[in-house]
């Protein structure tokens, strides 16, 4: 598949290298780039506390799935770790609190070479391991940090968790919620350009590469071993940082809240948002956080509600199962196939064929 | 004495699950992370037969494993018969969604409190005292005599069975296979239902032993590094991984730390990764199939 997608305007033509490098290609792009910017920076004016709350947690999930996709969507490795992951950024930041007292930018940079480290550890097997195989010992190293993260807390005394105080800078305190959205918005869309810068370069075609077929790649002079662990520490630093920045947000660190149902979901968002592509890590992202919502304010709406509502969870579990069992079956594109088609629908329009290099 | 006892049943455990793993891989290579739940999910149909024939224990349990194999062929004919052809992550993400689906509707239907089949059936599980005065409860020695029993039932089917031999064959080159007039998809939701009543005997049996709530899928897990560690094509490696994985288990737990529960099969399985993936008694091939 191309590295970026053709142009999506009539009478627009790449003349030159710079323009197949740009980022924002036509007006149309850029207008809707700008209204989209727009309305994120307005959003918090009329958002309420429980929106603002919930785009928080729509940015933190952003951040760790794009990292996953860099991972799995782009270099090709699979990783059934990522819960892992983000605690051992999590633990990370509240060990060095608890412990030294650490100011956030010493914990933030901290949890970045944690999971730098810890992504050599995980993709060290992706030099021997494919497919399956790589899947499974990403899995084990899941439990693995997990357990000594439950270690840390019985030996020291937090076994409910060990609480964070909110992350401090002179006299300014973060802790109101506005602040919080525009600093995790920043995170994200620093995040979400890393990783186009990432793409658009020499590492992201490596990474296209070994994804097609390891054999050519390495034949086309590609460094399988170094790329492969590149792609590993690069995704596993940024989401260790996003652990570190959930543990901060919620103000609390516990294993609990790292099970592998939550490595489940992240896998969901590429899933569910369509597979190699950024804007699909996104779209996911705000599917699968914003799911469990819908769920139960779908249920409130039945009849009965209040039997139901001691097994909102269960519903959920079994609702999220369903969804991914159909996304999987009769979407394999994701969300970002959908929008694709409408997108060329209207492209297209009076005429139903699609252009030959809108298949994906 | 008692140690050598614990090892013995926590290895016939995980045995006795990993041989569905081993299935469902040698056949279809297809890994299935559904299968602590598929497992689950029958320890649940004996609590529902058990409510329908409640004054008699054979009838019950002899519907829930006719009903685990209906599950089987379901969960192969309704899911998987789609996926194939897919990438690997798509087959196996699909049973992990499975997994969630059916974690939730085993919470909607049955609730997440701890329920005792047993009492239901009205049967007791009264310690039997062995040799040097360890003590094994019954169902745990019902159970290590049910591993034997299913693989030696196992082995003889694949060796002389008719069908045992067409999921040989199966497995080995589906498109020869297919070629020479086996019915794949007949083999495939063979192997699907078998694999879910071997989990389901072993899910039936600990949650007479010791209760059954939702966290029974955990034990379903870590039974996979069992199968991994004998290699996952071999069920002669199932009985060896779980040999090995249970005895590291329980030793560990006795003299390091019992908090180690949850992670030791799981390290000797990144232990097997490094040295020799492919397990002890698997197949090379595919780890180096390009």
């Amino acid at each position: 598949m191309a590295a970026r997608p053709p142009p999506r305007a009539s009478g627009y033509f790449r003349t030159g290298y710079a323009q197949d490098l740009a980022l924002v290609q036509t007006r149309l792009e850029a207008l809707s780039l700008g209204l989209f910017v727009a309305a994120l920076l307005a959003f918090p004016l009329v958002a309420t506390a429980f929106q603002l709350d919930l785009a928080c947690q729509v940015f933190l999930a952003a951040i760790g799935s794009l990292s996953l996709m860099l991972l799995t969507g782009h270099a090709g490795q699979i990783s059934l770790g990522h819960a892992g992951l983000l605690a051992a950024g999590a633990f990370t930041a509240g060990i060095l609190f608890r412990e030294v007292n650490a100011p956030f930018w010493v914990t933030l940079p901290a949890a970045a070479l944690v999971g730098a480290l810890l992504g050599i550890v995980f993709g060290l097997p992706s030099l021997r391991l494919r497919g399956l195989y790589l899947a499974v010992s990403t899995l084990a190293l899941h439990f693995v940090v997990i357990y000594l993260g439950g270690e840390y807390e019985t030996k020291r005394g937090f076994s409910t968790g060990i609480v964070i105080d909110p992350p401090r800078l002179g006299g300014f305190v973060l802790q109101d919620a506005r602040a919080w959205y525009f600093v995790l918005l920043a995170a994200a869309a620093a995040t979400l350009l890393l990783c186009l810068n990432l793409l658009r370069g020499r590492t992201g075609r490596a990474w296209q590469a070994i994804r097609a077929h390891e054999t050519v790649a390495e034949a086309l002079g590609i460094g399988i071993a170094g790329y492969k662990l590149l792609a590993f520490v690069i995704s596993s630093a940024i989401t260790a940082v996003a652990g570190a920045l959930f543990a901060y947000y919620r103000g609390f660190v516990s294993v609990e809240a790292f099970s592998l149902f939550l490595t489940i979901q992240y896998v969901a968002m590429i899933i569910i948002g369509g597979m190699g592509s950024l804007l699909g890590a996104l779209l996911g992202a705000v599917f699968v956080t914003l799911f469990p919502y819908w769920i139960e304010s779908a249920l409130l709406m039945l009849p009965g509600a209040q039997r139901y509502a001691g097994e909102v969870f269960a519903v959920n579990y079994a609702a999220f199962g369903l969804v991914m069992i159909l996304f999987l079956i009769f979407e394999p594109l994701g969300l970002v196939g959908i929008w694709r088609r409408i997108q060329s629908y209207f492209l297209l329009w009076p005429f139903r064929r699609r252009a030959a290099g809108l298949r994906k | 004495m008692q140690l050598t006892v614990n090892i013995v049943v926590l290895a016939a455990i995980y045995a006795l699950i990993a041989c569905g793993y081993v299935l469902i891989y040698r056949v279809s290579r297809v890994l299935n992370l559904a299968h602590g739940e598929l497992m689950m999910l029958g320890a649940y149909m004996l609590l529902a037969t058990a409510s329908l024939f409640a004054g008699n224990p054979w009838m019950a349990v002899a519907a829930a494993l006719l009903l685990s194999l209906v599950v089987g062929i379901l969960v192969y004919v309704l899911l998987m018969r789609k996926m194939t052809g897919e990438m690997v992550l798509a087959a196996v993400l699909a049973t992990v969604a499975l997994g969630i689906l059916l974690r939730g509707l085993v919470v909607l239907i049955w609730s997440a409190q701890q329920q005792y089949p047993g009492q239901r059936l009205q049967l007791a599980n009264p310690p039997i005292e062995l040799l040097g005065g360890a003590r094994i409860s019954t169902y745990a020695a019902i159970l290590v005599v049910t591993t034997a029993a299913v693989y030696a039932a196992l082995f003889i089917f694949m060796r002389f069975g008719r069908w045992g031999v067409r999921m040989r064959a199966a497995g080995q080159s589906p498109l020869l296979a297919a070629q020479r007039g086996i019915n794949l998809h007949a083999i495939y939701a063979l192997a699907w239902s078998l694999s879910t009543l071997t989990g389901s005997i072993a899910g039936m049996l600990i949650a007479l032993d010791s209760g059954l709530t939702g966290t029974m899928v955990i034990i379903g897990l870590k039974a996979f590094p069992a199968a991994l560690v004998g290699g996952l094509d071999s069920l002669v490696g199932a009985l060896a991984g779980a040999l090995i994985v249970a005895g590291a288990e329980v030793l560990l737990i006795h003299y390091v730390d019992p908090l180690l529960s949850d992670v030791v099969p799981f390290l000797v399985l990144i232990a097997m990764l490094i040295v020799r993936p492919w397990g002890l008694f698997g197949t090379r091939e595919e780890l180096d199939r390009v």
